[in-house]
């Protein structure tokens, strides 16, 4: 049993430590997922626009060159190591910016999640009928009417699960962030782990955090994900189900009436 | 009669594959149009490039003057040209009464009140007013046309372009999309519809067009054609309908 004493202890002990490093943790992978999912809308939605064969050749020359860049960008920072890019960025853009640990856990978190985030919204905006958008465009939408009002609504709800992912991901990996000293969880639990020389115990309990943020994370997303799934099912609804809702309809007008 | 839309030797290629090789006809204001012939024959694709969702290669298509191949507002254009769709593509992130208001408010920029009013009208007119809360998806193939007939007349479009509207649609709900759109023609709208509704062609269209592997092989009246026809291969294809 001297296991467990020793990390009820130890929770005792250092509990304010832990819940500084939870609220950090939550904090660089809350901002860092909707910063990333920002960067990915942009990025994604961009990528996604098919330029009409009447587009002018100045629009698609534009259109190339985004194309090759947003590549480099989603494949350099989906095939490099998240703390890779933490130091890179980190030391590299300090003159610049001359920031804080903090702020910059967010800015990396974001870039890479960004790079995620644009592949989800571009094959979640690809998933959507052609169909959507033809009828868009022949009533005179724009294109950018198209995406902001029918497109990516529809994208954003097909790509719910991927991107509330995302966010789980972001409250695990964010451990990396400790290599450039930031005082999220797993940083927390090394200094403690130093202090108290109970290694095993220390990270136990640290295994034991993350995943309840992670199971409790999972089960709101899933909550919200039931909600926006509420009057809808992705299978075609039977024609027998509208004629009932017909006749309902129809009654309630009837009833109305009298 | 006045003429609304001049069709001149239309070509239209996929990749090596040529679906339209030179057509050409007119269609008169209020005139009802309807193009038939076998699937693959180029129908549709004619059809699209009416309002340029497919642009034709080569020819000239003028609609109310304007050569719309070359014109310089596509979206202007499209506004005033009402499309109907087989699968109906109803937006389905809203309801049946926003479905009908959203190009209203950002193409035409009418405000939401007089956006609703338009569009509680038209919905009234197709029957469906009593559904302008619903959710699209919870509506029968019928219905559905219905709402994407009334979404398109919002726009108080010059023409109206249906391709294949009843193709997707169990046979109980063919009658009820079909009767809107007799009284949309008896009222003078002028419709191209692309269809096989062979009787419905006969008795409401001003105009048939037969085509056959990317030409058209015949046109002229409903008469003519259905009772009349002298070419060999729109005799065939009849005779297929009239057993």
């Amino acid at each position: 049993m001297g296991f467990f004493t020793d990390c009820a202890n130890i929770l005792i002990k250092y509990w304010p430590s832990f819940f500084l490093g939870i609220k950090t943790t939550l904090l660089i992978a809350f901002s860092g997922t909707i910063m990333g999912l920002a960067l990915g809308l942009l990025v994604g939605g961009i990528r996604a626009i098919k330029l009409d064969k009447t587009a002018p050749s100045s629009a698609k020359m534009i259109k190339k060159v985004y194309d090759i860049i947003s590549w480099i960008y989603i494949e350099v920072f989906r095939g490099t190591p998240m703390m890779v890019q933490a130091l890179f960025l980190f030391y590299a853009l300090r003159p610049i910016f001359n920031w804080t640990y903090i702020p910059a856990g967010i800015f990396v978190i974001s870039i890479n999640t960004g790079a995620y985030m644009a592949e989800i919204i571009r094959s979640g905006i690809q998933s959507i009928d052609i169909g959507q958008t033809e009828a868009a465009r022949s009533l005179g939408m724009s294109n950018m009417q198209t995406m902001i009002n029918v497109i990516l609504p529809q994208a954003i709800k097909n790509a719910f699960p991927s991107i509330g992912n995302e966010f789980i991901v972001n409250i695990k990996d964010s451990s990396v962030l400790m290599i450039i000293s930031i005082t999220e969880l797993m940083f927390q639990a090394k200094s403690i782990a130093g202090s108290t020389y109970k290694l095993t115990e220390t990270y136990f309990i640290t295994a034991c955090v993350y995943l309840c943020m992670t199971m409790t994370t999972s089960f709101i997303l899933n909550q919200i994900e039931k909600k926006m799934n509420h009057s809808k099912t992705t299978l075609p609804q039977s024609d027998t189900f509208a004629k009932t809702m017909n006749l309902a309809k129809e009654q309630e007008e009837h009833e109305r009436t009298y | 009669m006045k003429e609304l839309i001049k069709i001149k030797d239309v070509h239209k290629s996929f990749d090596h594959l040529e679906v339209l090789k030179g057509v050409s006809f007119e269609v008169n204001k209020n005139d009802v149009v309807c193009l038939i012939g076998a699937s693959g024959s180029g129908k549709s694709t004619m059809l699209r490039c009416l309002n340029l969702l497919e642009v034709a290669d080569s020819g000239e298509i003028i609609v109310d003057g304007q050569d719309i191949l070359h014109t310089k507002d596509i979206n202007a254009y499209r506004a005033k040209v009402g499309m109907v769709f087989q699968q109906f593509n109803l937006f389905n992130n809203m309801t049946v009464l926003k479905n009908c208001m959203l190009a209203q408010q950002k193409v035409l920029k009418r405000n939401a009140a007089d956006a609703q009013e338009k569009a509680l009208y038209f919905l009234k007119k197709v029957g469906m007013d009593s559904f302008a809360h619903a959710n699209v998806n919870t509506l029968s193939g019928g219905q559905k046309q219905r709402v994407a007939i009334a979404r398109a007349l919002c726009m108080d479009p010059e023409i109206l372009l249906f391709d294949e509207p009843t193709s997707a649609l169990d046979p109980e709900m063919v009658g009820e999309v079909l009767d809107v759109m007799k009284s949309l023609a008896q009222e003078g709208l002028t419709m191209v519809i692309v269809t096989h509704e062979m009787s419905f062609a006969k008795d409401v269209s001003t105009k048939v067009v037969f085509m056959a592997n990317g030409i058209i092989e015949e046109q002229g009246t409903p008469q003519q054609i259905f009772e009349h026809p002298t070419s060999e291969r729109t005799k065939a294809f009849l005779a297929r309908f009239n057993r």
